[in-house]
C-alpha cells in the first residue's frame, strides 16, 4: 500500500456525485452524515469540491449528456481515489436499462471499487460497503 | 461603470445533492440575469413508460423522484383508474392518503433542513434531519422501506396498514407534533433566519399567476389553489383540513407554509388512521379498455399531473408526466433578478427544486411531416453543416 492511499484511508473525503439519479440514494447518502448514522465521527466528510475528495460516491445511471462530464470529474480527481457505486443504477442502471438516455454503465465510464446494492441502499448498508472497502484495501497490504 | 461578470455554477456541485447548471450574470453584487440548463438526469421515463405493462409503470414512475416517490404513483394509478374506469376501495383511499402525508411530511423536513444548511445553520439541518428520521422509521414499518415505497397499484394499494402498527403511528405523530412546535419556534421566532428570509426573493401575486407557479410557491404568494381541496382525490375530501395561504411571497413565508403545511399533515393522518374503515384493498381490475385518462395529485412541491392514452393493449400508447418544478423554475426570472448573489442561494433552493422530476428532453418537430426531425445530435450536426455551407461560400472551398 502506498503511502497516499495509506493516509487516505485515516480519514477518507467524500465527493458525491449524481449522474442521472432519482434523489433516493442521494437523500440516502445525505442521511449517513446527519444525527441518526453520523459518518462524520468516523473521519468521513462531505467535500464541496472535487479537487478534496478521496472517495467518489456515485449515484445513477450516466446518461449522456453526463458520460463526458463524470469522466471529466473523475481526471480531476485527485489520484489514488476509490470509487464507490451507491445503488442499482449506479450498479446496473436498474429500471432505467434500455432507455435511450443510458449511456455506457458506471463501471465502463469509470473505474469503479465496490458496488453498494439497494434500491436505495439504506445509509446502514452506504455505511458497511465503505467500511468493506477499507478494509479489502489494508488487507492487500498483508 | 457596470461591469457583468458571468458566474457559473454547476452542474456537478455540492450546493444541491442533483446535478443542474444555473448561469448568474451579476453586476458588482447584484444579479442582473439568469439561466438555466437542464438535462444532467434526463433519462427518458416517458419513453420507457410505454415499453412496459401498467403494473410495471408504477415502479417506474416511482423512481422519477425519491423524494415525491409517492405522489407520482398516486398520479399514475389514478391517471389509469381513470381510463380503465376502475373503482378503489374505501381502505386504499386512506391508505394513500396516509402515505402521502407521511411522504409530505418527510420532504417539508428535508427542504427546511437544507434550506438551514443553505443560510449556514447546519444546527437547523442536523436537528430537522434528525426528527425525519421518525417519519423514515414509520414508513420502514407501514410499507417496509425507507424511501420507494411501492405502495400503490392499480385498483388499490400494495400492502395493509395493520392494527398492530397503528400505535406506533400514533406515537411517531405525537413525537413530529413536538419536534413541529420546536422548528416553529426556533426557526419562526429566530431574529437573525428573520433578518437574512424576510423581504427577499419576492414572488408577487400577479407573477405567480403568469408564470403558473404551484404548491407552497404560489401559496406562499397568496394564491390559494390545492390539489387537495379544489379536486380531490384519495381520500382528502373526508377529513377536515386547511390550505395554509401567506401574503408575502418571499422566502420567509415559503417556510412558514411548509412549517404549517406539517401541522396539517399531521393532523390529517390522525383523522384517517381514525376513520379508516375495515374491507378489502384492492380491486383487483383485469383490463384497460382503449380511452385515455388523467390523474394529478399535490406533490409537496406543487401539483403532479400524469396523462395516459390506452389502446386496449397491457401498456399504454402514450404516457405524459408534468412535474411541478418545471413550473416553479421560471419564476426565478422574477426572484431572483435585482437581489444580491449572497441570497442567490436561497431563492433558488426556495422553491424547493426537484431536477429529476423535470428533466424533459427537446425535440424539434419538422412543420411540414411532423415528424421529430431534430434531436440533440441532429442540431449539433445541423451547426456543422452551416458552417461548412458558409466556409464554402465565402471561401469557395470545401471545409475539411
Amino acid at each position: 500500500m502506498s503511502i497516499k492511499l495509506k493516509a487516505l484511508l485515516k480519514s477518507p473525503w467524500v465527493f458525491h456525485l449524481c449522474s442521472g439519479s432519482c434523489n433516493n440514494c442521494d437523500i440516502e447518502i445525505l442521511d449517513c452524515i446527519t444525527p441518526r448514522y453520523d459518518i462524520e465521527r468516523f473521519g468521513m466528510l462531505l467535500v464541496g469540491s472535487v479537487r478534496h475528495a478521496d472517495v467518489l460516491l456515485c449515484t445513477g445511471i450516466v446518461n449522456k449528456l453526463g458520460e463526458s462530464r463524470v469522466k471529466r470529474i473523475y481526471n480531476q480527481t485527485p489520484k489514488p481515489c476509490l470509487v464507490v457505486a451507491v445503488g442499482n443504477c449506479a450498479n446496473s442502471q436498474g429500471v432505467f436499462r434500455g432507455s435511450y438516455a443510458c449511456g455506457k454503465p458506471l463501471d465502463q465510464v469509470i473505474p469503479v471499487d465496490i458496488y453498494i446494492p439497494g434500491c436505495p441502499p439504506k445509509p446502514e448498508a452506504i455505511i458497511l460497503g465503505v467500511v468493506k472497502l477499507i478494509e479489502k484495501i489494508k488487507g492487500k497490504k498483508k | 461603470m457596470s461591469h457583468k461578470v458571468t458566474i457559473p455554477i454547476g452542474p456537478y456541485h455540492s450546493l444541491q445533492e442533483e446535478p443542474e447548471f444555473y448561469q448568474l450574470t451579476v453586476d458588482g453584487e447584484t444579479v442582473i440575469d439568469i439561466d438555466v440548463r437542464i438535462g444532467y438526469v434526463h433519462r427518458g421515463i416517458e419513453k420507457l413508460a410505454e415499453s412496459m405493462s401498467y403494473h410495471k409503470i408504477i415502479f417506474l414512475v416511482e423512481r422519477i423522484c425519491g423524494i415525491c416517490s409517492t405522489s407520482h404513483p398516486i398520479a399514475s394509478v389514478q391517471a389509469i383508474e381513470d381510463a380503465g374506469g376502475i373503482e378503489v376501495p374505501d381502505r386504499a383511499l386512506y391508505i394513500r392518503t396516509i402515505v402521502a402525508e407521511l411522504e409530505r411530511l418527510h420532504s417539508h423536513m428535508l427542504w427546511l433542513g437544507l434550506a438551514g444548511h443553505f443560510l449556514g445553520y447546519n444546527t437547523v439541518w442536523m436537528w430537522a434531519w434528525k426528527y425525519r428520521e421518525i417519519v423514515c422509521d414509520l414508513f420502514e414499518a407501514i410499507t417496509g422501506s425507507r424511501q420507494s415505497y411501492a405502495m400503490m397499484k392499480v385498483g388499490g394499494v400494495q400492502r395493509d396498514i395493520e392494527d398492530e402498527y397503528i400505535p406506533g403511528l400514533i406515537k411517531g405523530m405525537d413525537d413530529t407534533l413536538r419536534a413541529l412546535d420546536m422548528f416553529k419556534g426556533a426557526v419562526l421566532d429566530d431574529p437573525v433566519l428573520g433578518a437574512r428570509l424576510k423581504g427577499i426573493g419576492i414572488l408577487s401575486k400577479e407573477d405567480a399567476l403568469s408564470y403558473s407557479a404551484l404548491g407552497p410557491t404560489s401559496r406562499a404568494s397568496g394564491v390559494d389553489k390545492d390539489v387537495r381541496r379544489d379536486d380531490p382525490y384519495a381520500a382528502y375530501d373526508r377529513v377536515k383540513w386547511n390550505v395554509i395561504t401567506q401574503k408575502e411571497g418571499d422566502v420567509f413565508a415559503k417556510a412558514v407554509i411548509r412549517i404549517l403545511e406539517m401541522y396539517e399533515s399531521v393532523s390529517i393522518i390522525k383523522q384517517c388512521v381514525q376513520k379508516m374503515p375495515k374491507g378489502s384493498i384492492d380491486s383487483n381490475p383485469k383490463e384497460i379498455p382503449p380511452g385515455e385518462g388523467i390523474g394529478h395529485a399535490e406533490a409537496p412541491r406543487g401539483e403532479v399531473f400524469h396523462y395516459i392514452r390506452s389502446d386496449g393493449t397491457n401498456s399504454p400508447a402514450r404516457y405524459k408526466v408534468r412535474a411541478p418544478t418545471y413550473m416553479n423554475f421560471p419564476t426565478f426570472k422574477a426572484t431572483v433578478i435585482g437581489e444580491t448573489i449572497s441570497d442567490a442561494t436561497i431563492i433558488l433552493a426556495a422553491i424547493d427544486p426537484c431536477y429529476c422530476c423535470t428533466e424533459r428532453k427537446m425535440t424539434a418537430v419538422n412543420q411540414k411531416t411532423r415528424k421529430r426531425s431534430f434531436t440533440g445530435d441532429d442540431m449539433i450536426k445541423l451547426s456543422q453543416e452551416k458552417t461548412r455551407r458558409l466556409y464554402k461560400r465565402m471561401t469557395g472551398k470545401e471545409l475539411r
